[in-house]
C-alpha cells in the first residue's frame, strides 16, 4: 500500500494490535482518579440544580419562568437549539467523514457520537419540560385517542418531534453497531466476574466470524448513508420552526443552511472542548494527536465561515429587500436593547475562528480549547440573539417587551450541562471512548511505526 | 458445528492471515471460519462468501417506511381529521414530506440493524463460543472442519498444510 511520507501518521508511537487494545481499554481499569471524582460530583451537583428547577418548573408552572406575553420562547428553545446543535458533530465525523474516508475519523469517532446521544438528551428535554405540564407530553404523539384528535402534520414543530425522536434512535443504533466488538473485547479483557457478564450481554455474542464483520461493515456503510441526509435534515427542520413563522428575522430563506453549518461549527467546538482535556487526562495522546486537532480546526474555520457569510447575507437582504419590520429587527440586533448579545455572538463567531488560518493556532492545544470555548458561548449567543431579539420587539409597538431568565431557567441550563457531562463521565468508565477495531484497521496504513516498513 | 471437530490455529498479523488463507484453499480445505480482531479487506472475497442481502433489506424497510409514513397523514388529513387551513388543500404533499423522509430513515435503519443481528445470531443473551479470548485483541484464527470419514489423515493433512503457513497453536477441537 503506497502512503506519501509527506502525510502525518494519524496513530503515533510504535504500536501493535495488542498495544492499541491495552492503551484504549487502560482508562476503563482500576479505580477512578480524584479529577474523575471531582468532575462526576461537580456534574451531579449542577444536576440536583436541574432537578430542583424541574420540580419547580412541574409544581408551579411556566409562570416561574422570565417568558412574558411578547417572548414566549426564552432560554428553554435557545437551549433546545444549542443541544441539538452540539449533537450534529458526532453524526458529521461518524456518517459524513466515514462516507468521505477520512480515516482520522476513526480516533474521535465514538466519543463525538456518545456525545451526539447525550447532547440530544438534554435537547429533548427542554421542549418536554416547556409544556410546562410534562405528564401530557405524550399527546405530540400521533395516536389513536378518544379525543378524536390528530397532530398537525402541516407544523415544523411536529416535524420536529419526528427529526428529533428518528435522529436519537438512529444514532443510537449507529453508536451501538460501531460498538459491538469493542464491547466483546472488553467481554474478553474482564476479569471481574459481574463485569464480565455485563460485557457479555451488551456485546450480543459477537465472535469476530468473517461473515460477521463483512455484514456489520455493510451495515455501517448503509447507516452512514441514512445518517448523513438524516443529521442535515434534523437541523433543517429545527430552522424551519423559526423560518415558516412570519416574525421579522426569522422569516428567511437561508435559514436551513445557515443553522446546519452552525450546528457543524458548534459541535466541534464541543468535541475539540472535551477531546483536548480527555486525550490528556486518559493518556491517549498518541491515538487523538495534534494533527486529528487540526483535522477539526479546519472544519471549524469552514463552517465558521459559512455562519459568518450567514450572518452578512442577513443583513444585506433585511436593506435590500425594502421591509421596514424586518430592516428594523436588524438594526435592533445590532443596536438595540440586546445589541450586547449580538456582539458577542459576531466576536465568537465570526472573529475568533477566523484565528484558526495560522497554522500555530491551528495546532496549537491552549489556543484550540479556548476559542473553542469562545465557539460554544457564541453560538449559545446566536440562538439567543435570534430568539429573543425577534420577538421582543416585532409588529406592534405597544406589545414590545423585555425579556431575563428567571434563575429557575438558568438552574435548568445548569441541569443539563450537569447531566452531560455526568453522562460523559459515566461513559469513559463504561466504554471505549475510541473505537478499537477501527483504529487497528486504519494502523497498518496510517499508523507511525507501519510506516517506512514495506507491505507491498 | 457442535458435533463436528475442527481444527484451530491463530496468526498475529493480518497480512500473514490473507496468505495463509489463499494457501489454505489452494490445498482444496474449506474453513468453517475466520475470526479476526477488526475487519480485513479482501478476505470474505477470498473465502467465497457472497455479498449481503443488507442493502436490500434497507432498501425494502426504507420504502415500506415511506409509504407507511406518507399515507398515515394523508389518511388523517383526508379522511380521520380533515382541517381547513386557510383554504389550502386537505392533501398538502409538500408538507408531508419532512415526516415521510423520517419515517423512511427510521425503518430503513431498524430493519436493517434488527436483520444484522438475526442473519448473524447475535442479540441480547446470545453466547458466543470463545475459542481464544485474545481474537478481540490481536490473533486472527482459522477453524478447519475435520473430514469425519477419514479423521486421522484428515488432521495430519490439516496440520500439515497449516504448519507450512507457520500458524500458532494449531489444535483439534470439538
Amino acid at each position: 500500500m503506497y502512503v506519501s511520507p509527506v502525510r502525518e501518521p494519524l496513530i503515533k508511537g510504535k504500536k501493535d494490535y495488542n498495544k492499541v487494545t491495552e492503551d484504549i481499554t487502560a482508562p476503563m481499569a482500576g479505580k477512578p482518579s480524584k479529577y474523575w471524582y471531582m468532575g462526576i460530583g461537580l456534574s451531579l451537583l449542577a444536576l440536583l440544580a436541574g432537578g430542583i428547577g424541574t420540580v419547580i418548573t412541574i409544581w408551579y408552572g411556566i409562570g416561574t419562568w422570565g417568558l412574558n406575553k411578547t417572548i414566549g420562547w426564552g432560554w428553554g428553545i435557545t437551549n433546545l437549539v444549542w443541544w441539538i446543535g452540539i449533537g450534529h458533530a458526532g453524526t458529521f465525523i461518524s456518517a459524513i467523514l466515514l462516507l468521505f474516508r477520512q480515516k482520522w475519523r476513526t480516533s474521535i469517532n465514538r466519543s463525538a457520537e456518545a456525545m451526539t446521544l447525550m447532547a440530544v438528551t438534554c435537547a429533548g428535554f427542554f421542549p418536554l419540560i416547556h409544556m410546562g405540564r410534562l405528564l401530557l407530553g405524550f399527546f405530540i404523539i400521533p395516536y389513536p385517542n378518544t379525543r378524536d384528535l390528530w397532530v398537525n402534520f402541516n407544523s415544523p414543530l411536529l416535524w420536529d418531534v419526528f427529526a428529533i425522536s428518528t435522529y436519537g434512535i438512529v444514532s443510537l443504533l449507529f453508536w451501538y453497531t460501531g460498538l459491538i466488538p469493542d464491547l466483546a473485547t472488553m467481554r474478553d479483557r474482564a476479569t471481574h466476574k459481574i463485569k464480565k457478564a455485563i460485557y457479555n450481554l451488551l456485546s450480543f455474542g459477537w465472535t469476530g466470524s468473517a461473515r460477521h464483520w463483512s455484514r456489520h461493515e455493510t451495515l455501517s456503510l448503509i447507516m452512514a448513508g441514512l445518517a448523513a441526509p438524516l443529521v442535515l435534515s434534523v437541523h433543517t427542520i429545527v430552522s424551519f420552526d423559526f423560518a415558516t413563522s412570519v416574525i421579522p428575522g426569522w422569516h428567511t430563506t437561508i435559514f436551513p443552511p445557515y443553522f446546519v453549518s452552525g450546528a457543524i461549527f458548534s459541535g466541534f467546538a464541543m468535541v475539540l472542548t472535551l477531546m483536548i482535556v480527555a486525550r490528556k487526562a486518559l493518556n491517549l495522546e498518541d491515538y487523538i494527536t495534534v494533527n486529528h486537532v487540526e483535522s477539526m480546526n479546519k472544519i471549524i474555520i469552514t463552517t465558521g465561515s459559512i455562519v459568518g457569510i450567514a450572518y452578512l447575507t442577513e443583513l444585506f437582504v433585511a436593506w435590500y429587500s425594502g421591509v421596514e419590520y424586518e430592516q428594523y429587527a436588524f438594526m435592533n440586533r445590532a443596536l438595540g436593547p440586546y445589541a450586547w448579545a449580538y456582539w458577542i455572538m459576531m466576536t465568537c463567531n465570526v472573529i475568533t475562528p477566523q484565528l484558526f488560518w495560522f497554522k500555530k493556532i491551528r495546532r496549537s492545544l491552549i489556543a484550540t480549547f479556548i476559542i473553542s470555548i469562545f465557539v460554544n458561548i457564541g453560538m449559545w449567543f446566536e440562538r439567543f440573539v435570534i430568539i429573543i431579539t425577534s420577538l421582543h420587539r416585532d409588529f406592534l409597538p405597544s406589545s414590545w417587551s423585555m425579556y431575563a431568565p428567571s434563575l429557575v431557567e438558568v438552574a435548568l441550563f445548569i441541569g443539563t450541562l450537569g447531566l452531560f457531562f455526568t453522562l460523559f463521565l459515566l461513559f469513559i468508565r463504561a466504554f471505549p471512548i475510541i473505537a478499537i477495531a477501527e483504529v487497528k484497521s486504519v494502523l497498518k496504513s496510517s499508523g507511525e511505526n507501519k510506516k517506512h516498513s514495506n507491505h507491498e | 458445528m457442535n458435533n463436528q471437530q475442527y481444527i484451530t490455529a491463530y496468526y498475529l498479523d493480518d497480512d500473514d492471515l490473507m496468505k495463509s488463507v489463499k494457501h489454505i484453499r489452494e490445498k482444496g480445505l474449506s474453513i468453517n471460519d475466520v475470526l479476526t480482531p477488526f475487519p480485513v479487506h479482501g478476505l470474505d472475497k477470498l473465502l467465497g462468501h457472497r455479498r449481503s442481502y443488507l442493502p436490500q433489506v434497507g432498501f425494502i424497510g426504507g420504502a415500506i417506511g415511506a409509504i407507511c409514513g406518507f399515507y398515515f397523514q394523508y389518511w388523517i388529513f383526508t379522511e380521520a381529521y380533515p382541517l381547513n387551513f386557510g383554504g389550502k388543500p386537505f392533501a398538502s404533499i409538500p408538507s408531508f414530506i419532512p415526516v415521510t423522509f423520517e419515517c423512511t430513515v427510521l425503518f430503513a435503519a431498524f430493519s436493517m440493524f434488527f436483520a444484522f443481528l438475526i442473519r448473524s445470531g447475535l442479540g441480547l443473551g446470545a453466547q458466543a463460543k470463545i475459542h481464544d479470548e485474545k481474537v478481540t485483541d490481536d490473533r486472527f484464527m482459522v477453524i478447519i472442519p475435520i473430514d469425519e470419514s477419514n479423521r486421522q489423515d484428515s488432521i495430519n493433512h490439516i496440520e500439515a498444510v497449516l504448519n507450512e503457513t507457520g500458524a500458532k497453536e494449531v489444535k483439534v477441537n470439538g
